[in-house]
């Protein structure tokens, strides 16, 4: 693997969690793959976000991928060789009203008559036993068993380190600035120098949407920047992530104590100078939600708050799968703030339909076509 | 001045905001005023001063003597701001500073438990100076602290460390505190200076700059009187505090050879450093600075930095000292004056030449004095695997060259995802530096190479029911509708 290597079976662009995943699932397909970052492996999204790894609430059209990652993150020391700090304890979501509780039953008997059976309608009682604080006034909620959490940088650079040691050439500080037909191949112009390939992925997280445009695929992305806070060290008292339906939040305390607190509120992105700016506005919000909800927490100090650069698509669904134009094109993007849990599962998914040129795992509805502009209107 | 005691007191919107009160927040808050714009100025501080001039209103040291003539300067800054309509904040915590969506600021404050957003045109960060970390096998054990904890304990309250008292590290400080702490009547057992012995062949080029510095007379008073007066030992080349579970004597290395001195308090110091929290976590740009080796904000020469209406003044934009920061200050308000449309480029620039030039010879020798008290390799990446280097999550050195050698991680910010390095209260403050050192050394590469943590506002730990009381806005409200 030398550093002039200029091409390989697939190019992967972005070092997100879903370009180091397909990156490791192609090699260890067979494949040599070339992954180029603009900045480090996990520098974004993948390395800032919740942790979530949940199933819980999730589009019915990303469950059968949610399912397949779900499946490899409880193996994901196997996978990867680092247990990517992940951890199980359920996730809920609360109900706080009578309203509330009725529109969770309906979601889950939707899923039964799909033949989704993850998600499980949980009373008062049994809402007590899994969050003990949580206030008196809820009435019940849905429970996912399996979710949990994980550390996301490490998660995603455990992908990437894994990917490395089949093979997989990291190129961590390059850019990509176009990409363009070259015969039967693709050339992928970087500052570094161009590369060339039969097959490329697009996992350029909120950057997507310019590699996309250069392929004449242009996608309505918008680029948000979702917030989080953590407090400091606080006694053990949930077990379980939370999270409302009604209200925003997201809620999850880590066993050494601290507790992260988000919930999908929007600061500002500056995405070409790697930058975001805080709401605190909103931020007091979401603090109010957890003083109600919570009153141990009252008095919590807030350490930290920050926001991580994402896409988002119009529908909050991911754009997955091959290009509507152009052989040897695969997109891989929009995870629209819930991409982290899919991670694992997306890049199996890809690397299977770029090996294979399809997967037993139903995309459907995830398709760039979704958004293409009809030629007469 | 207007003495802000109640957050409710603070206005919607400043002209300028100045973000601490030391010698740069004073003049500029101070020349902001006299040329009639609306001025905050707001310090977390119980009283103004900022570092050197600390409690200068309040103190109870009464012996002139004691903590020497230069700090007695203060006063002169203080009474400057008095006659001025600016708003001073004592108390007053400014824990977030970030771009508005009107080309000005939002700043979050917190001031006796109770937290604001206020808006304003134009910030001036004067948020001074913080020691070095100076890891030390030990350095955590209960009896060891910072020698500018110490002097701060002495402003402020008059206490002297009690019992046998080590002072150890290197830098002008050093000297300085020393000689205060023994005039106030401290029993100092032992100075043991770090200064590495060749670092004088650095620093001797910049040696005829010094000769014409105002360091120079000052310098070598502090120096002779200290030196006179206290057990100095030079040339040590490592230190260890010793105890179970509280100091009982430190361990010293030199010329080979190592001795035990018992000792009560250990005063630790290895030269000053910008505080950059404040401005890295308003997205400020930074560089890392070869000759005062350590990061500092990128500023121009009126003290702006990256961010267009956000200045930084004194210490905290690059070692000056206390004469250096309060002209600083003063030129950046200008400048700030000239952004608001009060001073026209060419006022400006007139007013600003004399100060310029005095700041010119103020800075004169400064040189000399970074390049002979730079740290030695070994007390800024402590060799002792076991040598605890983020005090709030418990790190040591070994753990941080084993993960950056094993799973190849090339910068702090990686770090803190499988160490936790950095995370705790301080934000980094404690282990900054050295975990960039560490890593630097062991791949090899540059400290600019490596990086610094992208700190993240509060940079000081708010409330959450601080937080949730906050009005909250319009654009919050629409989040939560849509
Ligand atoms: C604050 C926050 C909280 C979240 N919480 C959760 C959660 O709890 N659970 C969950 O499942 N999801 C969560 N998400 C969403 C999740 O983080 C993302 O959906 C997911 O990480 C997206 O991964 P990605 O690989 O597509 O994108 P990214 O991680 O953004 O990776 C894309 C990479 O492509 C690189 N790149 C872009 N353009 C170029 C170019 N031209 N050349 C080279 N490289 C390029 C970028 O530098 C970037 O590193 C959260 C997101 C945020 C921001
Ligand atoms: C511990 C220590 C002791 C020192 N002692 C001396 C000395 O005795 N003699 C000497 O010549 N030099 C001393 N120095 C060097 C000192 O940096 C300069 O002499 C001088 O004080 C720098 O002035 P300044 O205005 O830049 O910053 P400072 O004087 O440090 O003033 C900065 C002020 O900003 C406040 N502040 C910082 N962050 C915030 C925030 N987020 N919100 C609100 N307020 C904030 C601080 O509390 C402080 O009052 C010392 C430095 C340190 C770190």
């Amino acid at each position: 693997m030398s550093e002039a290597r200029r091409s390989a079976d697939v190019i992967v662009i972005g070092g997100g969690i879903h370009g180091c995943s397909t990156a490791m699932h192609c090699a260890m397909r067979g494949l040599s793959v070339i992954l180029i970052e603009k900045d480090h492996a996990g520098r974004h999204a993948s390395g800032v976000n919740a942790g979530g790894v949940r199933q819980l609430a999730r589009h019915v059209a990303e469950i059968p991928l949610s399912n397949t990652s779900m499946a490899l993150w409880h193996r994901i020391e196997d996978l990867v060789d680092d247990d990517c700090g992940f951890t199980s304890d359920g996730q809920v979501l609360v109900a706080e009203d009578e309203e509330d509780l009725g529109n969770c039953r309906a979601r889950v008997d939707d899923l039964t008559l799909r033949g989704f059976h993850h998600e499980e309608l949980i009373d008062a009682a049994e809402l007590r036993r899994l969050v003990p604080a949580v206030s008196d006034a809820c009435p019940g909620g849905v429970v996912s068993r399996r979710d949990g959490a994980a550390i996301p940088l490490r998660a995603t650079q455990a992908f990437k380190r894994k990917a490395q040691s089949l093979g997989a050439d990291i190129r961590e500080g390059v850019r990509v600035t176009r990409v363009a037909r070259d015969g039967a191949n693709w050339r992928v112009e970087t500052d570094h120098g161009a590369f060339h390939s039969s097959r490329i992925v697009n996992a350029a997280g909120a950057w997507a949407d310019r590699i996309a445009a250069d392929l004449a695929e242009p996608v309505p992305l918008e680029v948000i920047a979702p917030m989080l806070m953590i407090t400091a060290r606080m006694p053990a008292f949930i077990k379980p992530v939370v999270i409302l339906r009604k209200r925003k939040l997201s809620f999850k305390q880590f066993e050494n104590g601290t507790v992260l607190i988000g919930g999908g509120y929007l600061g500002r992105a500056i995405r070409d100078e790697n930058r975001t700016v805080l709401d605190w506005g909103k931020l007091a919000t979401n603090a109010k939600t957890v003083w109600d909800l919570f009153p141990i927490m009252r008095g919590a100090p807030i350490l930290r708050a920050w926001a991580g650069i994402e896409a988002r698509m119009p529908d909050d669904l991911p754009v997955f799968g091959r290009s509507a134009r152009h052989e040897g094109v695969y997109h891989q993007f929009g995870f629209s703030a819930h991409g982290f849990q899919l991670g694992p599962g997306a890049g199996a998914v890809m690397a299977e339909i770029i090996a294979t040129g399809s997967s037993n795992v139903p995309i459907d509805g995830l398709g760039i076509a979704r958004f293409a502009v009809s030629a007469q209107p | 001045m207007i003495t802000i005691e109640t957050i409710g007191q603070v206005a919607e919107h400043y002209d300028i905001a100045v973000v601490g009160a030391g010698p740069a927040g004073l003049a500029a808050a101070s020349r902001a005023a006299e040329l009639g714009l609306s001025v905050l100025l707001a310090d977390e501080n119980p009283a103004p001063g900022g570092q050197i001039y600390r409690a200068i209103t309040t103190t109870p040291v009464t012996k002139r003597a004691v903590l020497g003539e230069d700090y007695w300067k203060g006063g002169a800054l203080v009474d400057r701001l008095r006659p001025t309509n600016a708003a001073y904040a004592p108390g007053c915590t400014v824990w977030s500073v970030a771009p508005d969506e009107a080309g000005g600021f939002e700043l979050g404050l917190s001031l006796g438990g109770q937290a604001r957003l206020i808006a304003a045109g134009q910030v001036i960060l004067a948020t001074g100076a913080q020691e070095r970390p100076f890891p030390i096998p030990g350095w955590t054990l209960p009896g060891v602290m910072t020698a500018g904890a110490a002097q701060i304990a002495l402003k402020a309250s008059g206490l002297v460390p009690s019992g046998r008292t080590v002072i150890a590290g290197c830098g002008p400080l050093l000297y300085l505190l020393a000689g205060q702490l023994a005039a106030a009547g401290a029993n100092i057992v032992a100075v043991l200076d770090t200064t590495p012995r060749r670092n004088w062949l650095a620093a001797i080029a910049a040696f005829p700059g010094f000769l014409r510095s105002p360091y120079l007379a000052k310098g070598l008073k502090l120096m002779a009187a200290a030196r006179g007066r206290l057990p100095f030992k030079t040339g040590v080349t490592a230190l260890a505090a010793g105890g179970s579970d509280k100091l009982t004597g430190v361990t010293v290395t030199r010329g080979g050879a190592s001795e035990t001195i018992p000792c009560d308090a250990l005063l630790l110091h290895q030269g000053v450093i910008p505080g950059i929290n404040l401005a890295n976590a308003a997205g400020c740009a930074q560089h890392f600075d070869t000759v005062q080796h350590c990061w500092t904000p990128t500023v121009d020469d009126w003290f702006a930095s990256s961010i267009p209406g956000i200045a930084i003044a004194g210490d905290g934009a690059g070692i000056g000292g206390a004469e250096s920061a309060a002209l600083r200050g003063e030129i950046a308000a200008l400048d700030a004056a000239r952004r608001l449309g009060r001073l026209s480029e060419a006022e400006r620039n007139e007013k600003a030449a004399p100060t310029q030039a005095e700041l010119a010879r103020s800075l004169r020798g400064r040189r000399f004095l970074d390049l002979l008290y730079r740290p030695a390799p070994q007390f800024l990446a402590p060799p002792a695997d076991e040598t605890i280097v983020c005090r709030c999550e418990e790190v040591t050195a070994g753990q941080i060259r084993d993960t950056a050698r094993r799973l190849g991680v090339t910068g702090p910010n990686q770090m803190k995802a499988f160490l936790r390095c950095g995370m705790g209260p301080c934000q980094g403050r404690l282990c900054g530096p050295t975990v960039v050192e560490l890593i630097a050394q062991e791949r090899g590469v540059s400290a600019e190479e490596t990086g610094y943590y992208r700190l993240r506002p509060p940079v000081k730990p708010v409330t959450l029911a601080e937080l949730a009381a906050l009005p909250p806005t319009d654009a919050a409200i629409k989040a939560v509708v849509r």
